[in-house]
């Protein structure tokens, strides 16, 4: 329990690192998720002009 | 070895590369991260003076290094392609661009969480290293717009480029702010000509979450590298290829 107070300071602490967390984790969601927009428009336009691209 | 560097230089080439890169750069750093936030939330001993909010270092100092990192990359990238016309250039400076604002968004927020119980408030204008920082965070938002409002990608990698430069001048600023003028800031604490002003049981967690943070950065700079070089190479053959190529094994 004293580890997860930090001396009166763990909400300060706790919340530093979950949001650490959060921008690594939302940095890495945001990443996949334009790879996977621009690939699937790359694909969708591939498909409406088949062979004059 | 220009040869080597043209060929890693060339689009193709770097979009098969980067996955193959990704997991080296991944793994180190999740390895790392686990070490740090366990080291340097229940092994390192409080602070004589700070208590246990001194843990908010273990967020707050690499994240503020990266952020100033992100811009460097961002800075050199643009100006590697503005005097050379490099297309991978303009495309790192692209994608380093909203991972530097991130990290300066952490590091400015966690700055505020410590400095609230440290300093007794969540903001002081007055204070060199704040402002600057946080005027670091606009030029990224403003490097961000210009790019999004600049349909030509060749003029928009010029203007972009250009900002980024101009906005090199606060780095310096950043780092030094603590000398050259009075900061609430502490001055500071690895790169000191006396070595690092910490006992080791609080510096080895501090540097494994340093590392772990950059190869986390490398990972996503890799991933971000690798759509914007598809967005840029949209209208190409070896696009089409590989998308047709991947759609027949599927």
């Amino acid at each position: 329990m004293e580890g997860l107070t930090m001396g009166s300071y763990g909400a300060y602490v706790w919340s530093c690192f979950i949001m650490g967390g959060l921008v690594l984790l939302i940095c890495d969601w945001r990443a996949r998720s334009l790879q996977r927009k621009v690939y699937r428009d790359i694909e969708v336009r591939i498909k409406a002009l088949g062979d004059e691209l | 070895m220009w040869k080597f560097i043209h060929k890693l230089a060339s689009p193709p080439h770097f979009y098969s590369l980067a996955p193959k890169l990704v997991p080296w750069l991944t793994v180190p750093g999740l390895l790392l991260i686990a070490y740090g936030v366990y080291a340097g939330l229940f092994l390192a001993p409080a602070d004589y003076q700070q208590g246990d909010a001194f843990r908010i270092i273990y967020i707050h100092v690499p994240s503020a290094y990266l952020s100033m990192m992100a811009y460097m990359i961002m800075a050199v990238s643009a100006a590697i392609g503005l005097i050379w016309r490099i297309k991978l250039s303009h495309a790192v400076a692209a994608a380093a661009a909203p991972l530097g604002a991130w990290f300066t968004f952490l590091a400015l927020a966690t700055g505020s969480i410590w400095g609230r119980p440290m300093w007794g408030t969540w903001w002081e204008w007055g204070d060199p290293r704040l402002t600057s920082e946080l005027i670091m965070l606009f030029v990224y938002f403003g490097y961000m717009a210009l790019r999004a409002a600049i349909d030509d990608t060749a003029k928009a990698d010029k203007a972009s480029a250009v900002l980024a430069l101009v906005g090199a001048v606060n780095v310096p600023i950043i780092h030094f702010s603590v000398e050259w003028w009075s900061s609430l800031h502490q001055g500071a604490t690895l790169l000191r000509k006396d070595g690092p002003a910490m006992d080791p049981a609080m510096l080895y967690p501090l540097l494994a979450m340093i590392l772990a943070f950059t190869f986390l950065f490398g990972a996503l700079l890799m991933r971000r590298v690798r759509t914007e070089v598809l967005f840029r190479e949209r209208r190409t053959r070896w696009v089409k290829e590989m998308v047709l190529s991947a759609r027949g094994r599927s």
